[in-house]
């Protein structure tokens, strides 16, 4: 079965790549998909029990999350533009810190997903994920925001929780 | 219409990279030109990809549209990736030790709860 | 150049926009060739190599061959994140490369 899913993927990746619709070059694709597909099904999918429509559903909410992604990098580029534009922000505003805290998430992928998303947003780079504790840089004491906050999640986890652990929080 | 829209998209990439390059200039760390780079470099590459990949549909055919999803093909591998290597970057810098610059004059090296060095999970 | 364009002026404005990246690209070179330490000479490569993938589809535009171009620009795109990974990994592996010169200058990470 994940078999199947993988094959499809890879084949509308040779498809949209290649261009030619010959049969020559689809049965050329054909194998090679076949091939890499037998390799890296093991590599690409961490729980097999998931169903199609729970995979579906996750990629959904993916989508609708990376546009709320994209809010937040527009913001953290004004931020970051802010910072080094104005000539006296250097002395006022920057205080960086780095500090630790702790994540929920269980899944690999998902704490991949937190990372990225914690350095794409503004005044937060991702330093280190060490199990479940993430290492954060922070820019100044107002952008660490609620992140630091151990006891309860922050509003970014609280979405990568939503996008992949099925809207239960 | 479309070439006024090309024309937005790309001149805003190029002042998000603006704001970019001088931050990377003027930050007095590695760590704080590492927040520069990590996300201006995203939005503007995303910002004038899609600019190109627009412009391209001048002449709307298969092969144009095969171009324009390719060059958004690049984008969503940007949009992984960039983040991913300021992430392995950083991650080098910190367990080198490399120096951090804070307004607290006493601390020098990175501190934290976990000695650097240990393995890490990415 | 045989144009194709529907007009020239957008042609000299793909060519304005190439040359201000070109422009803007010598201030993280100047990172690599200065930068104090050798993660921020990695770093100022892992810029310079995104905005080169942007440049190469500028020029395919330019020169209306962007369907040839492109391929290079993904190849280019993968090549660059491995590029950067790779050395970052080598930099951690090695740490002797980077003596921990601990001179006190505000603002400077001396390496």
């Amino acid at each position: 079965m994940n078999l199947v899913i993988n094959f499809i993927l890879l084949f509308t990746t040779w498809l949209l790549f290649s261009g030619k619709f010959d049969l020559f070059h689809l049965a050329l694709g054909g194998v090679s998909c076949f091939i890499v597909a037998l390799f890296s099904t093991e590599l690409l999918f961490e729980n097999r029990q998931k169903g199609i429509a729970a995979r579906l559903g996750e990629a959904g909410r993916f989508i609708f999350f990376s546009g709320w992604l994209l809010y937040q990098i527009v913001l953290a580029n004004f931020h970051v533009i802010k910072l080094a534009l104005s000539p006296r922000s250097l002395e006022r505003d920057l205080d960086p810190h780095i500090f630790t805290f702790k994540t929920s998430l269980k899944t690999t992928f998902a704490k991949f997903v937190l990372a990225n998303s914690i350095t794409l947003t503004p005044g937060t780079v991702t330093i280190r994920i060490h199990g479940d504790i993430f290492h954060i840089h922070a820019i100044s004491q107002k952008a660490m925001g609620d992140l630091a906050n151990d006891e309860q999640m922050s509003e970014m986890e609280k979405r990568v929780a939503w996008v992949f652990e099925g809207g239960r929080r | 219409m479309l070439d006024i829209i090309v024309i937005a998209l790309m001149v805003t990439g190029l002042f998000f990279f603006f704001g970019t390059t001088i931050g990377l200039h003027r930050f007095p760390d590695f760590y704080t030109r590492m927040h520069a780079a990590g996300k201006g470099d995203t939005l503007s590459s995303i910002l004038l990809l899609s600019g190109l990949a627009l412009y391209n549909l001048h002449h709307l055919s298969p092969d144009t549209v095969q171009v324009s999803l390719k060059i958004m093909f690049i984008c969503v591998v940007i949009f992984i990736t960039s983040p991913t290597a300021t992430h392995a970057i950083m991650d080098a810098g910190y367990e080198s030790k490399v120096k951090y610059w804070t307004r607290r004059k006493d601390s020098s090296a990175p501190q934290s709860s976990i000695e650097p060095g240990k393995g890490e999970d990415t | 150049m045989p144009s194709v364009f529907t007009n020239s002026n957008m042609e000299s404005f793909f060519i304005y926009i190439g040359i201000g990246l070109l422009l803007l690209m010598f201030i993280p070179l100047y990172r690599v060739v200065q930068g104090p330490t050798v993660i921020s000479r990695i770093l100022g490569v892992n810029v310079i190599g995104t905005k080169t993938t942007i440049l190469v589809i500028i020029i395919g535009t330019i020169y209306t061959k962007v369907e040839m171009f492109v391929d290079i620009a993904i190849t280019y795109a993968l090549l660059n994140f491995i590029t950067s990974l790779a050395a970052a990994r080598f930099f951690q592996k090695n740490k002797q490369m980077c003596p921990d010169t601990q001179e006190e200058s505000k603002g400077e990470d001396a390496c």
